[in-house]
């Protein structure tokens, strides 16, 4: 039988919580990493021993973990005394550097982004905000950065360079920070085609490249911005999640600041699927592991009230790859509820029937074990909770 | 010996209680404290001090003998009591909520 391994990054550290395929009963282990704030942590598609992890700190930096032991103990790449000195005696150990490309052959023109006020800005690096392991190789592994860049390893993230054609494009100098930050906090590798990448920045939008990272192109097509000086604008949207299906990956779906998109060639063009959703702004959006048109939101009353509509926590389904959706609401708390879920605080299992994870600012952690049905906590008292991602193991 | 307290976070990360010692080779000063430390203990390097500009991180500082050294020269040396250990080259982050 599938065992199922549900990772929680939060404010105050990791959390690993661990069932069998029944998923009725759980192991609740950490806090890892404790006081550090745990951004995502990210299991190897090729490996399920092989979890990375990214722990922050406004004081201290950041900082790469990598478990090679499905999560028991866990060191900084390429740490070990064998990997220590360098020629000048000094250690080595780079795992958690992460410079800007402003070499002449791939970091240039070094372009500058639009700070709050309008001005220009110098990229300054802040954390990872999203690790996304390749889909074949355990010591392959992308980082999507604050400020928004995509960085890459070969060597299971003990060294990082920066795919620097996303940011020397020329529409670099038009993104700009939301209030949480200027991130790229989506990374969609295509299963069927090891070129083409999807990623998405806040606020700036989404884009793909062709040719594994060498060049991108903005894929913002069809979106409508209000909150921008010009709504339909090629770049400076505020996309929070962008999902796809493995077995369709030319169909995306978006949950923006406001609206919830779905485009059917790979980005070129979007739609409007908000349909009949009480509020279209939202953070996580995800598919459901067998059906690619069933699609999860979690919709939150506005951009200022990070809370759900009237305070009853409800999931929002669509079997119809949106416009019509249903509330899901059993064994939600539906009244009193003020919390919010994060973007990359929701994810999917591929047990049958599925299963659905989120985690919330309030420390809980809500699984369905029937594709949204019905939902339990697996844990309710955690510190705010970042990141959910979901492992089924074999 | 140099006698070296780190903050919290960083001996969690460290995987150290207490202070740390170190024997520091020639001029004990800021610079070859931090080079000894990050040698020690690599997992280190880029919490304290920045990765390129090797400058310290803004929320970081380093008291000496109950003095602010964090905006001293680098290179400068240190006073004899942390060179003989009786004195601890405490790093610091600044005070935290939340």
């Amino acid at each position: 039988m599938s065992n199922i391994r549900v990772l929680v990054g939060t404010r105050k550290g990791a959390f690993i919580l661990t069932s069998d395929g029944a998923r009725k009963r759980w192991k609740v282990s950490g806090p890892e990493f404790a006081g550090w704030e745990i951004y995502h942590m990210k299991g190897s598609p090729a490996d399920p021993n092989r979890i990375y992890a990214s722990q922050t700190s406004a004081w201290f930096g950041q900082i790469l973990q990598r478990s090679d032991d499905g999560g028991k103990t866990w060191n900084t790449p390429g740490s070990s005394p064998e990997e220590l000195k360098s020629a000048d005696g000094m250690p080595k150990g780079e795992s958690n550097k992460f410079v800007y490309d402003s070499s002449p052959g791939t970091g240039k023109p070094l372009t500058t982004h639009q700070w709050y006020d309008g001005t220009q800005h110098p990229w300054e690096f802040k954390r990872v905000w999203h690790l996304e392991p390749s889909l074949d190789n355990p010591d392959h592994v992308y980082a999507g950065v604050e400020d928004a860049a995509l960085f890459e390893s070969k060597d299971g993230g003990k060294s990082w360079h920066e795919l620097a054609g996303l940011r020397g494009s020329d529409t670099g100098p038009k993104w700009q920070p939301g209030a949480g930050g200027m991130c790229l906090h989506t990374i969609l590798l295509d299963p069927k085609d090891q070129q083409r990448i999807f990623i998405a920045i806040s606020a700036a939008g989404t884009f793909r490249t062709n040719d594994a990272g060498r060049s991108w192109k903005p894929i913002n097509r069809g979106l409508h911005s209000q909150y921008i000086p010009d709504p339909t604008a090629e770049v400076g949207h505020c996309v929070h999640r962008i999902a796809m299906h493995r077995s369709r990956p030319s169909t995306l779906f978006m949950q923006k600041h406001w609206d919830v998109m779905r485009s059917d060639d790979a980005g070129d063009s979007w739609k409007e699927v908000s349909g009949n959703l009480p509020t279209d702004f939202g953070f996580p959006i995800d598919v459901h592991a067998h059906e690619p048109e069933t699609i999860y939101v979690v919709p939150i009353k506005s951009d200022s009230e990070h809370y759900p509509p009237k305070g009853r926590l409800r999931v929002y389904r669509s079997r119809t790859g949106g416009n019509e959706w249903e509330a899901l609401t059993k064994g939600l708390p539906q009244r009193n509820c003020y919390v919010n879920v994060l973007r990359d605080a929701m994810s999917v299992d591929s047990l049958e029937p599925c299963g659905v994870y989120f985690g919330t600012t309030g420390g809980q952690i809500y699984a369905s074990t029937n594709a949204g049905d019905s939902w339990k906590p697996i844990v309710r008292d955690l510190p705010a909770v970042l990141s959910v991602e979901v492992e089924t193991l074999p | 010996m140099i006698r070296v307290v780190l903050p919290p976070h960083l001996r969690m990360l460290a995987r150290v209680d207490g202070e740390v010692e170190l024997e520091v080779k020639g001029a004990v000063t800021q610079r070859s404290v931090l080079n000894t430390l990050e040698v020690r203990y690599p997992m280190l390097r880029g919490t304290i001090r920045d990765h390129v500009t090797r400058l310290r991180r803004p929320m970081v500082r380093f008291f000496v003998c109950g003095e602010d050294l964090s905006h001293e020269s680098p290179d400068a040396p240190l006073p004899d009591a942390i060179a003989k250990g009786s004195e601890p080259f405490l790093i610091i982050g600044a005070i935290a909520g939340g």
